[in-house]
């Protein structure tokens, strides 16, 4: 089948089986940023934001998403303009192999959304869905605390 | 003034802004046309022969290009081990065999134009077996009546003891002393048997690898691997092609722990590409990754000390058995290290013994795990000393600070016992674990804890623990690690390294030591790393060497280049080179203050005078492995009611000699120390009666996530390692020992009952409390 998805703002026609989930999708069309780290939903490393809701692409069939907004990590910012989380993200060290990073960097731009001040509880409740095995979340946390109060600093 | 312009700095991490942007491609990103996916169809029992296969079924699904399996592949005996030639670890592997030895074994792979027509070519398959006896229990692997699992003609590529008659994947032994008059003059005897269990890496990028033919027909792989150089080494003797044929890339990996220092998916694509001259690719799914990849050996490690009433230790035994898996990967070396990492840590012990055996079960395969069998080591000695320590009244901070290993002293265990061989004698040259052990202790608030038994609720109780170890940098006068660079017109550098980031950081560390010596901002480094191709030469990311010994041959060949940079100035300058001084991109004469730019030395060597290109090259294998030191403290709350474990508070106090980069060290730090907790508490394998892991996914095989995490706490103890790259020793595995050991002595403070088997799960925990009353 067929559909267009608006992805990073940009309208996007892509064929695809009418069973095949969205993160398969995404990643055969170019958009290898979203990372599969175990299809079972369990491991938040294909999380991309679904018109505004974080969701884990592997659980989501391509043709329920049609027509719908879809934001990848490339969407906040590139390397010649990183968002201010990304930067934080490199400035607090909570970057190491990266391969979680999409997915944690999407939680916490998710997070920060609705929660321009969020407790350090808060922080960790939303990064749980994302695994990561090399920096035992220590930085990654510090990195949304540096991306929240950023943040607000900007309005 | 800072003595250093870029050591012992957090610089910004050379790969961060490209993978915090998703720009950075990892193996699976890339993208071939005309590419062929390959699945693996497995063996779902845990042992049998393979009488016959027939594949034509499956050869009729649509798509499908190519069935390999026992009968038309080369068989080739080797090791997926990927370590230095020749392997310590047993050549008893083929591509695939005649035989499966446990369930998750390959029978045989299928590649097709879609990863839809190759799985479902592959359940058409049709095998059948002879099944055999499955061995599950290592205790019992090497019974007269047991299964032979392994055939008598597969072999050890170096002399040491191998007898697949017996399931004996290896043996390691040494003695040291009189054990026996040494128990004779002890006033008691200490004995306990201590067990680890298996755990999964868990990269969150599962095992992944693509090859295809060049413009010129030479074969490239790309693989999400720790040791690139030994892949195309085991791909070229396994597959019978010339090693100059081939070139293997490392693209970014998403993490390796030790899990990817393993060479066993690169042959399968490259053999499908040969054959039918196309790119394929393999890409595992999180349940191979945990079944059919390799884990962390199981242990069972008997501890017996002979002691004076003082806590002078006059006797060691140390009798290891490890679990080596259906394989015998890394058997003999992962088993040596459970004595040679952890026994030169008390250096004072005159009389030693120890054995280790590693058995073939019908299991999961063993493999490189961070920590290697140090980790399973430690988690027996630091308990045992815990209870050494207790028996004879003694502070346990006090009891380590007596008998660890100090600085200008040796342990004949350093020499007697290497990696799987003889060791290499050294005498330790920087050790600051006493103030490890002070600050760890004053973080975690020790003397006002201790022994306490803080209620915390109705049915909670509080206690603290402590484990110390010391691990190596690298594997001395083996492990080799080579760089070159060269000099461009504005005054940047390429510098290539064979080494392999894992994500670790290690680019940004070797570009720091190379900027460092050439006084310039680390951008001013252009890294390029892990390309058979282009960089030279290195064994890879393992046995915590990149920064020691990659290091060290980044820092000579930075030297080298120093000294071509002041030959050129001082004709340019006019002035004599031992008043010339490199500083900030400039060569500066500290007489008359004369001075000339990078850019103009190069553009001068390029295109003026005596043209040349300022180049170097270097290579460094160490004489010796300086042992990092640490001290971990954990605060635990104990639920006497339901038996679960809290972790309060983790501290570790570390000596990793001169940090190069501290965001990096506590962050090698910080993940280790929360994947052993995780192993600790929650991570094993659970089994079914006829050896198939039930838990196999991330929904029941749980690791930690940020809500899980304790407080945590990371002191970068500094000192100078003189023989490292300004004063580095490595920091990528240490952490991980601590954790298990420090909790269980924890439990042990906050309820008096001992665990002698990790995972410390609720119901372990909650039985062993009933059963001492305490509930
Ligand atoms: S790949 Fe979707 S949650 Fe792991
Ligand atoms: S940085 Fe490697 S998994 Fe998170």
């Amino acid at each position: 089948m067929e559909g267009i998805f608006k992805i990073n703002g940009e309208d996007k026609k892509f064929f695809f089986n009418s069973r095949a989930i969205l993160l398969d999708v995404l990643r055969e069309n170019g958009y290898t940023e979203v990372k599969d780290g175990c299809r079972e939903g369990e491991c938040g490393a294909c999380v991309v934001i679904l018109d505004g809701k974080l969701v884990n692409s592997c659980q989501v069939f391509a043709a329920s998403a049609i027509g719908k907004d879809i934001k990848t990590v490339k969407g906040l910012g590139d390397i010649h303009s990183p968002h201010l989380i990304q930067t934080a993200f490199v400035e607090s060290g909570a970057v190491q192999c990266g391969f979680c990073t999409p997915g944690m960097v999407l939680a916490a731009y998710h997070l920060l959304k609705q929660n321009s001040d969020p407790t350090e509880d808060e922080i960790k409740r939303a990064l749980d869905g994302n695994l990561c095995r090399c920096t035992g979340y220590v930085k990654i946390i510090d990195a949304v605390k540096m991306a929240a109060k950023k943040m607000r600093k900007n309005g | 003034m800072d003595k250093y312009l870029n050591i012992g700095k957090s610089v910004k991490k050379i790969d961060a802004t490209s993978l915090v942007t998703g720009a950075e491609k990892f193996t699976s990103d890339f993208k071939f046309e005309n590419t062929l996916y390959i699945v693996i169809l497995y063996s779902p029992h845990s042992h049998a022969e393979i009488m016959n296969i027939d594949t034509t079924k499956a050869e009729n699904i649509e798509g499908v290009v190519d069935i390999l399996h026992y009968k038309n592949v080369p068989r080739v005996l080797h090791t997926t081990a990927g370590q230095g030639y020749p392997e310590p670890s047993p050549y008893d592997t083929y591509l695939f065999d005649k035989k499966v030895r446990f369930v998750g074994d390959r029978v045989a792979l299928v590649a097709a134009n879609t990863k839809e027509a190759a799985v479902q070519a592959k359940d058409k398959i049709k095998v059948d077996y002879k099944v055999l006896t499955p061995l599950y229990n290592p205790e019992k692997a090497m019974e007269n009546s047991a299964q032979q699992i392994h055939e008598d003609d597969e072999y050890a590529k170096i002399p040491v003891k191998y007898r697949p008659d017996i399931n004996l994947a290896a043996e390691v032994e040494i003695t040291l002393g009189d054990i026996k008059k040494g128990f004779q003059k002890a006033d008691f005897i200490e004995e306990h048997i201590y067990r680890t269990q298996y755990a999964s890496h868990c990269a969150i990028e599962p095992h992944a690898a693509a090859s295809f033919f060049d413009e010129r027909g030479r074969l490239v792989i790309i693989s999400s691997t720790q040791v690139p150089f030994h892949v195309r080494r085991i791909v070229s003797s396994v597959l019978s092609i010339p090693a100059g044929m081939i070139r293997v890339i490392k693209p970014r990996i998403g993490g390796g722990f030790g899990g990817k220092q393993e060479v066993f998916l690169e042959p399968l694509v490259s053999l499908v590409t040969w054959r039918n001259k196309r790119p394929a690719k393999i890409i595992l799914s999180r349940k191979e990754v945990f079944v059919s990849s390799r884990t962390r050996h199981p242990t069972r490690i008997r501890m017996k000390t002979g002691v004076e009433n003082d806590g002078t230790i006059t006797s060691l035994e140390m009798d290891g058995l490890m679990n080596a898996g259906a394989y015998g990967s890394h058997s003999l070396t992962v088993l040596s290290n459970i004595g040679a990492k952890v026994l030169p840590i008390f250096n004072k012990i005159e009389n030693i013994h120890f054995i280790g055996r590693s058995v073939y079960t019908n299991l999961p395969i063993g493999g490189a795990y961070r920590g290697y069998g140090a980790t399973q080591g430690y988690f027996a000695f630091n308990q045992h000393m815990d209870i050494i320590a207790r028996k004879t009244n003694q502070d346990i901070l006090e009891f380590f600070k007596r008998w660890h290993i100090q600085e200008g002293e040796t342990s004949n265990v350093f020499k007697a016992l290497g990696e799987g061989k003889e060791g290499v004698d050294q005498i330790i040259k920087s050790c600051k674990l006493d103030e490890c052990i002070d600050r760890g202790a004053a973080a975690i608030n020790w003397y006002n804890k201790r022994g306490k038994r803080i209620k915390s609720g109705k049915d909670r109780v509080k206690g603290v623990g402590m484990a110390v170890a010391m691990q190596g940098s690298g594997i001395p006068k083996i492990d080799m690690g080579s760089a070159s660079m060269k000099m461009n017109e504005d005054g940047s550098f390429n510098l290539l390294v064979g080494a392999t980031d894992l994500g670790t950081g290690s680019d940004t560390i070797l570009a720091q030591i190379a900027s460092e010596v050439l006084r310039i901002p680390v951008e001013k480094i252009i890294i390029l790393s892990s390309d058979t191709d282009l960089t030279p030469f290195d064994v890879g990311a393992y046995a915590s060497s990149t920064t020691y010994v990659s290091g060290s041959a980044v820092e000579k060949c930075a030297r080298k280049i120093a000294e071509q940079i002041i030959n050129v100035a001082s004709n340019i300058l006019k002035s004599k080179k031992e008043n010339l001084l490199l500083d900030m991109g400039k060569v500066i004469d500290i007489r008359d203050k004369k001075a000339v730019s990078f850019e103009e030395i190069s553009l001068y060597s390029l295109y003026e005078q005596d043209q040349f290109q300022i180049q170097s090259q270097a290579s460094h294998v160490s004489s010796e492995s300086p042992p990092p030191f640490i001290a971990q403290f954990v605060e635990v709350e104990v639920d006497i009611k339901t038996g679960r474990i809290y972790v309060i508070k983790f501290v570790s106090a570390v000596d990793c000699g001169q940090p190069i980069h501290p965001k990096l060290v506590e962050g090698q730090v910080e993940g280790s120390v929360v994947n052993g907790i995780s192993y600790a508490l929650w991570e094993d394998y659970l089994f079914d009666s006829k050896g198939r892991m039930t838990n196999n996914r991330f929904w029941d095989y749980k690791i930690y996530t940020a809500t899980d995490i304790p407080e945590i706490e990371t002191i970068v103890v500094s000192s100078y390692e003189e023989t490292g790259p300004f004063g580095a020793k490595s920091v990528g595995e240490i952490a991980i020992n601590g954790p298990a050991p420090a909790i269980a002595n924890a439990i042990y403070d906050a309820t008096g009952v001992r665990l002698f088997d990790i995972p410390f799960t609720p119901e372990k925990v909650y039985k062993k409390i009933k059963e001492a009353g305490r509930t």
